[in-house]
């Protein structure tokens, strides 16, 4: 495959982990004392786990997998909202495959459509507006996940259902941004991070001055990655390079793909149909400044809040998370999965308690799944 | 999050809709070219696009992509430089 | 045995509940679409079987029974009949057992085009003369709609396990070496994209084939197989943690070694998916003992069902009930079994 087989070349692989290695040592980290690097992007830290990167960088590295992973920080409430959505005869829910099992509090998505509910899963938001097209005595309403990445996607949605009147298409809109998380975890006076991989695919739509205040305000350096292996090695080596001259700049390992000021295109249609709300609650993380977006006025027909009196429209309103989970503290790097006492015991897979378990993304479910958690020696 | 993967746009589909057709290893799917069209939708025929849930988010920059690819290269021409060194001062020491 | 159609009262184009209810309707139906299928015709209640393999003295019976739903019915590459016939086929295959008989019963929604079973019954019928089983009994149902989703099918396979012969799982031994019959995946790709709700396309066929032939083919240049498995439903991954946990060894596998075709790999980068995790219905895994390897994969090479054959791995001492993969990036991980089914991501 063109642009992915090239940057999955183990030869290459030995020459940029080898300067990875020297690096360290000239910082003086090590396994005792190692550097904290924090990969923004769950889609980093899947590739992270697939390619078994952590077990080949020096053990002076390590990562912290942070909040870049939509799924695991959706809040209950959501869930629950968007299942009481579902249940509504007249809808077809619409959702991307990852939103599936996540747990609400009553049940999640798969549940509620083992119980009746039609829930269906789509690959894109234009799926959902054709369902729409097709089935105009029904109420299509497409559960709108993810960050910037997937937030022009669900704005070009609407405004083309807008465009085609079609008025039984709706949104519920749960995107949030990423730069707001992560000024809220450098304000944590406990967080203690070396440096960061920013997320390739966010920045292909925002571009990177979005993370100018990373470097300038905290002095932390950040490199923009890809997603191949070879991608993150590379970025990875460029923030220790920073690290190690004692420079904290933004750098773009990913400039094939991400254009300095991003995506024009993208930003307008974010900008014309979305607005920030005031906060938004993020699992883990509890409520956080204008990190949300929201469906403007103009735009109300589509907004599946307004149009079913639910979720913030209704006034907002917190669950507690369930007892014993330490998704907020996995999330904030505070602690590695395996230490939360729920881990593989009331935890798992196959009845995942929090979030971090659920989503191929979330660091717990890959520690469990790559075997992070139960095979300390590589094969 | 925001899996996303390179493909080639092979034909127009829908101009009005912006949409078009793109071939992901043989694997083929209408995509939405709405972030990615600069003048005429014509000329996106052949150009490499991110793909992300039926949207092709950004225009694959060839010249960058060589860019990224001759650095990892050039450290590894290094790395064998190195290695070699150390292989030549190994075989030095080992003579008797 | 033929396949064509006879002449007789069965005029509706789609299915009816009459067709279920024990008259004349029901009889038209089964003789003029089911019989065609059947070896011999004019079949009784219950089959009565005679072979000579079975008179030998050491000789065992394999007794298998699968049941098949897919949507869509028909999908490139094949439709539930094949689906049927072969997985029945492959787990007697598997087992060291010669296929031999096949009994099918079929579950029929209300609505179900009788065109469309017709077809069903044929490619089931050429399967089975393909495959060298014959199908000598079988039953219909009609539910109402909405009670199935077009047409069940359940099978139940008889097969004789020539005397001496024994694959079990529980005789791996460590160096012994993997091999699959072919590409992996494809299935599982194909009815994905057959689906349409993905709006994906592609070449890809399903692998949908019988292996009674290709076993006996190996067995007979490597008469040591250990075991093998048929890698269906959760995939080689599956299939390989199945027999990590049997032989209570570990399994190490090559990523780089394994056959995928790139629309195959395309269709996982897109979706998020493992082509570990992806059905197969034609392909096998073996192990053999390391000194047959080779006679085993020229063996498999030598038949189309077997033309891809590769080593992808071998069974270890270490991590029992483990399978672990060396990445193509020179890195490893363990290779789990599933946990639920594999859903299509964007994260």
């Amino acid at each position: 495959m063109k642009h992915v087989t090239e940057f999955r070349d183990p030869v290459a692989a030995r020459a940029v982990l080898s300067r990875i290695a020297e690096t360290t040592e000239a910082i003086g980290a090590t396994r005792e004392k190692p550097l904290h690097i924090m990969e923004i992007c769950g889609g980093h830290t899947h590739a992270i786990f697939r390619y078994g990167l952590d077990k080949l960088v020096h053990d002076g590295i390590e990562f912290i997998h942070g909040p870049g992973c939509p799924v695991c920080v959706l809040p209950m409430a959501r869930v629950d909202e968007c299942v009481e959505i579902a249940e509504r005869p007249e809808v077809i829910m619409t959702t991307f495959g990852d939103a599936m099992r996540v747990p609400g509090t009553r049940k999640s998505l798969m549940q509620a459509k083992a119980a009746g509910a039609d829930i269906r899963m789509v690959y894109s938001p234009l799926d959902a507006l054709e369902l729409a097209r097709r089935n105009p005595g029904r109420e299509v309403v497409f559960f709108g996940l993810g960050f910037e990445t997937t937030t022009p996607s669900t704005a070009l949605a609407i405004q083309q259902a807008a465009r085609e009147g079609l008025a039984n298409f709706s949104v519920f809109c749960n995107h949030i941004t990423v730069p707001e998380p992560i000024r809220a975890l450098l304000d944590d006076p406990h967080m203690v991070l070396d440096g960061f991989i920013g997320p390739g695919h966010v920045s292909m739509v925002i571009g990177t001055h979005a993370y100018d205040f990373i470097a300038r305000d905290c002095g932390k350096p950040i490199v923009v990655a890809g997603f191949e292996p070879l991608d993150l090695l590379q970025a990875l080596l460029m923030v220790l390079e920073q690290i190690r001259d004692g420079r904290a700049a933004v750098e773009n390992q990913y400039a094939r793909v991400v254009p300095e000021h991003g995506n024009p295109a993208s930003l307008a249609a974010i900008a014309d149909v979305y607005e920030r709300r005031p906060s938004f609650e993020w699992r883990g993380l509890g409520e956080i400044d204008a990190s949300g977006l929201r469906i403007r006025p103009a735009y109300a027909a589509f907004d599946a809040e307004e149009k079913f009196g639910i979720g913030y429209a209704a006034g907002p309103r917190s669950v507690p998370e369930p007892e014993g989970c330490a998704c907020g503290q996995v999330m904030t790097g505070r602690i590695k999965p395996t230490a939360c006492p729920q881990f593989g015991t009331g935890c798992t897979p196959e009845m995942p308690l929090g979030a971090l378990m659920v989503s191929s993304e979330g660091a717990c479910a890959a520690y469990w799944q790559y075997g992070g958690a139960r095979a300390a020696e590589p094969a | 999050m925001c899996l996303g993967i390179p493909g080639q746009i092979v034909a127009i589909t829908d101009a009005a809709r912006m949409m078009a057709l793109a071939d992901i290893s043989g694997v083929r799917r209408e995509v939405n070219v709405a972030c990615v069209i600069e003048d005429d939708i014509a000329a996106l025929i052949g150009a490499w696009v991110l793909i992300h849930v039926g949207f092709a988010m950004a225009r694959i920059d060839e010249d960058e992509a060589a860019k990224t690819l001759r650095a990892l290269h050039d450290l590894g021409e290094a790395q064998d430089e190195l290695d070699a060194m150390a292989e030549g001062r190994r075989a030095l020491e080992a003579q008797p | 045995m033929t396949a064509a159609a006879r002449p007789g009262g069965l005029r509706d184009t789609r299915v009816t509940l009459s067709h279920g209810g024990g008259g004349r309707a029901m009889r038209d139906l089964i003789e003029t679409v089911f019989a065609a299928a059947f070896d011999p015709p004019g079949m009784e209640d219950q089959a009565r079987l005679t072979d000579a393999a079975l008179a030998e003295p050491g000789a065992r019976l394999a007794l298998t029974t699968d049941s098949f739903v897919v949507t869509p019915l028909e999908f490139p590459g094949g439709d539930i009949g094949t689906l049927a016939v072969c997985g029945t086929v492959n787990d007697l295959a598997v087992g060291g057992a010669l296929p031999r008989w096949l009994s099918a019963a079929f579950i029929i929604e209300e609505g179900t085009e009788i065109a469309l079973l017709r077809r069903i019954v044929a490619s089931m019928a050429a399967e089975a003369d393909r495959a060298g089983i014959r199908i000598v009994t079988g039953d219909t149902k009609v539910v109402g709609r909405g009670a199935a989703d077009g047409l069940f099918v359940t099978t139940t396979g008889v097969g004789v396990i020539p005397p001496g012969r024994n694959l079990e799982a529980a005789l791996i031994r460590p160096g012994d070496v993997a091999i699959v019959n072919g590409v992996l995946g494809d299935h599982g790709a194909t009815i994905l994209a057959a689906r349409g709700d993905l709006a994906l396309s592609s070449d890809i066929r399903s692998d949908c084939q019988a292996l009674g032939h290709l076993m006996e083919a190996a067995v007979a240049a490597a008469p040591d197989i250990r075991a093998a498995r048929d890698a269906t439903r959760g995939g080689l991954a599956s299939a390989l943690n199945e027999m990590a946990q049997a032989a209570g060894m570990g399994i190490e596998i090559d990523e780089a070694a394994l056959p995928l075709r790139p629309e195959v790999v395309g269709m996982c980068e897109i979706l998020g998916l493992d082509p570990l995790y992806l059905a197969n219905e034609g392909t096998l895994v073996l192990f053999v003992p390391e000194t047959q390897a080779d006679a085993a994969l020229a063996a498999l090479r030598a038949r189309p069902e077997g033309c891809g054959a590769v080593a992808i791995g071998r069974a270890v001492a270490d991590h029992p009930g483990q399978v672990r993969m060396r990445t193509a990036f020179g890195g490893a991980r363990i290779v789990d079994m599933l946990v639920g089914e594999q859903l299509p991501r964007i994260c």
